[in-house]
């Protein structure tokens, strides 16, 4: 039975279900079991299942990553958390050079089924190391699973695959995904590692995306269609390894495609799947493909600044106006407030995150 | 000393030089196409560590690591099919010399990312601490790792989680080439840090192998005590060169007198000397344990030597579990 429920709660709910149905399912994770438990995404799981399964750490992110690899090989499932992806850059070293290579490196003999769950964000200010938006990284890393999801649901059905998944998986969550709403299944679910969703049907135009940016790109897509510009839009879920299937398919549909990725441009998911595409359906193409992304800038803090880093919904809008050949449109022909700033997720959002 | 256990580290240690030397000796042949750092001066550590573990018990190790899984219980025709690349090797010829493993032995690995398993050690006793089981976890690692930050990060857990882990570091003075005058300033102590989060431990001559049993003795009766970690260091000395077969010192890195005074207190020779002078061993006895050794390693040589190479499909596979 499904109910709406936020994203939050589903990545809770998730996590309880998977503690309940598997005692070797461990999490833990700086301020897990504080007051504002992680967003709210860890709110009661220390009441419910101990101290032991449900622990603060010490702020040593490499040595403690090494720590829960460690405990997984000898049959525990841990969820480490960290509450802004640019923290944990510090267990990079254990995160590629172990967790991503103990199955292959020992010959297939030990698996590391370690969740690691990043959160990633923008605006009110987080500005260069705590906005960072670094999928492509892990992606490039074999060994690695990649996910990030958009939907409450997903949010569920990934988390719960990537617990139960035997190898290292890096659980990605938008912040400002956090309060949406959405129906999800109340019993156990799982949605699968590695296949992407067709959040919208439509004809003209690919426009593969992920997270947070699909619901940018999803209010494009109404702007679109009053001028008649019907764009299917791929939310890849899983990052790595990536559904080329869902985006061939698409592709043979549309012919065109545009990548909308919330990161930076140069050697990320966007180049990927434009190489993909250019490998793969190259006949299926009418166009050349074009990609909107971050500029290759680390995000600068002032609200001023970020109001030009971030690509707007016009540019999305406009970006598949150019793959169809058609003229480029103003924020006011769309009746887009162009002074819309873009450090908040709505007008009604106050800090400070 | 019981002459049984002092007989049984001694045929260890003699076992670890002997392996080492064959494979310095058919190292030439350049068909172990894999780095090799050998042990040759350090296996006193190795043999009384682990002398005081149970086959339940859990090892990981660096790049230096042979001694460490031989003393273990590792599979001797494993290792040597591992460094040779075939199939039939303890990783499948995916990791090498490097990358040894012997689960049936409890060596769950060991990496040469310099203190890479000092956390996953610590890790193991977390699991096994959570799993409530009676094992304990133990991590090798040389002197180089205490500059890393997670020996201080995996110290500070231990001690906080009272986890059944031994740090076990064997200073040998170098990191490749760089003494540790140029690395760690002279009034520093890793036994001091060690204590410093509250961790019990000792330090002291790592080429008597009997001084490393009776030390990992009280480590091992406290870690499975459930009292919480210990830190052991041990100093030795690594005779040939950092990585490959040959000795090293025209390098100029180290003097030949430093080298020659280590040489006297070689662990296996001072300890074949003292077990002849009690008259614990006889020199007919030495003979028929390096007769019985050497045809074990010719046995574990041709098996490797003799063993297909993985098909290369295999290259693709075993990336996800």
């Amino acid at each position: 039975m499904a109910r709406e429920i936020t994203y939050a709660n589903a990545v809770l709910e998730a996590t309880t279900q998977c503690m309940e149905s598997d005692a070797s399912v461990y999490i833990i994770g700086l301020g897990v079991p504080d007051p504002k438990g992680v967003f709210g995404t860890t709110l009661g799981l220390q009441e419910k299942f101990g101290r032991v399964r449900v622990l603060d750490m010490p702020v040593a992110e490499n040595a403690m990553t090494g720590i829960a690899i460690g405990s997984a090989l000898v049959g525990m499932r841990p969820i480490m958390t960290h509450q802004r992806i640019d923290f944990m850059l510090l267990s990079l070293d254990q995160i590629i050079n172990n967790a991503a290579k103990w199955h292959y490196m020992f010959g297939s003999k030990m698996s590391v089924p370690l969740v690691i769950r990043l959160l990633v964000g923008r605006g009110w200010g987080q500005g260069p190391q705590h906005s960072q938006s670094l999928q492509a990284l892990f992606a490039h890393i074999p060994g690695l699973k990649v996910v990030m999801p958009t939907t409450p649901s997903d949010a569920k059905g990934l988390l719960i695959s990537a617990i139960q998944d035997d190898n290292p998986v890096i659980y990605i969550e938008h912040r400002w995904l956090h309060g949406t709403f959405g129906d999800v299944p109340k019993e156990m679910f799982t949605v699968p590692i590695g296949k992407a969703r067709i959040m919208k049907i439509g004809r003209d135009v690919t426009v593969v995306t992920s997270s947070y940016t699909t619901l940018e790109v999803m209010k494009a897509a109404r702007l679109l269609s009053e001028d008649g510009i019907d764009i299917e839009i791929v939310d890849l879920r899983t990052i790595k390894p990536l559904d080329e299937e869902a985006i061939a398919a698409s592709l043979e549909k549309t012919g065109r495609l545009l990548v909308v990725d919330g990161a930076w441009k140069s050697f990320g998911v966007s180049a990927e799947i434009i190489a993909l595409a250019s490998e793969k359906s190259f006949a299926a193409l009418k166009a050349a493909p074009r990609r909107l992304a971050f500029p290759d800038v680390p995000t600068p803090t002032s609200w001023a600044l970020a109001n030009h880093y971030y690509p707007r919904t016009i540019d999305i809008v406009n970006e598949v106006r150019c793959l169809l050949n058609k003229s480029q449109l103003t924020e006011s022909a769309l009746g887009i407030d162009p002074e819309t700033p873009l450090d908040v997720p709505d007008k009604n959002f106050t800090g400070p995150f | 000393m019981r002459k049984d256990s002092a007989l049984s580290l001694y045929y260890q240690m003699l076992r670890i030089r002997m392996v080492e030397e064959a494979i310095a000796r058919v190292y030439t042949q350049w068909q172990m196409r894999c780095p090799v750092h050998l042990c040759i001066g350090q296996e006193a550590v190795a043999a009384g560590l682990c002398a005081n573990l149970l086959k339940k018990d859990y090892v990981l190790s660096n790049h230096r690591s042979h001694g460490h899984y031989l003393a273990k219980g590792g599979s001797l025709k494993a290792m040597f099919s591992e460094i040779y690349g075939k199939e039939n090797g303890c990783s499948g010829g995916k990791g090498g010399s490097m990358h040894l493993v012997d689960l049936d032995a409890g060596i769950l690995g060991s990496t040469p990312i310099v203190a890479g398993i000092i956390p996953v050690a610590a890790g193991v006793a977390f699991g096994i601490q959570m799993k409530k089981e009676h094992s304990i976890s133990v991590a090798f690692f040389g002197d180089a790792a205490t500059e890393e930050g997670v020996f201080a990060e995996s110290l500070n857990f231990a001690a906080l989680k009272k986890l059944p882990v031994i740090f076990v570091c064997e200073n040998n003075y170098f990191s490749v080439y760089s003494p540790l005058s140029v690395r760690q300033p002279k009034k520093r102590n890793n036994l001091s840090i060690a204590r410093g989060f509250g961790v019990e431990g000792e330090e002291g001559d790592g080429n008597d192998v009997e001084y490393v049993f009776k030390a990992a003795k009280k480590a091992v009766m406290y870690a499975r005590s459930l009292r919480g970690p210990y830190y052991l260091q041990f100093d030795t000395y690594r005779f040939r060169e950092h990585c490959g077969p040959n000795f090293d010192n025209e390098l100029g890195y180290r003097t030949e007198i430093e080298f020659s005074r280590w040489c006297k207190r070689c662990p296996l020779e001072t300890y074949q000397r003292k077990l002849l002078h009690k008259g614990s061993i006889t020199a007919k006895i030495i003979n028929e344990y390096k007769t019985g050794i050497q045809l074990e390693i010719n046995e574990a040589v041709s098996f490797a030597q003799k063993s297909p190479f993985p098909k290369p499909g295999e290259a693709f596979t075993g990336v996800y579990a």
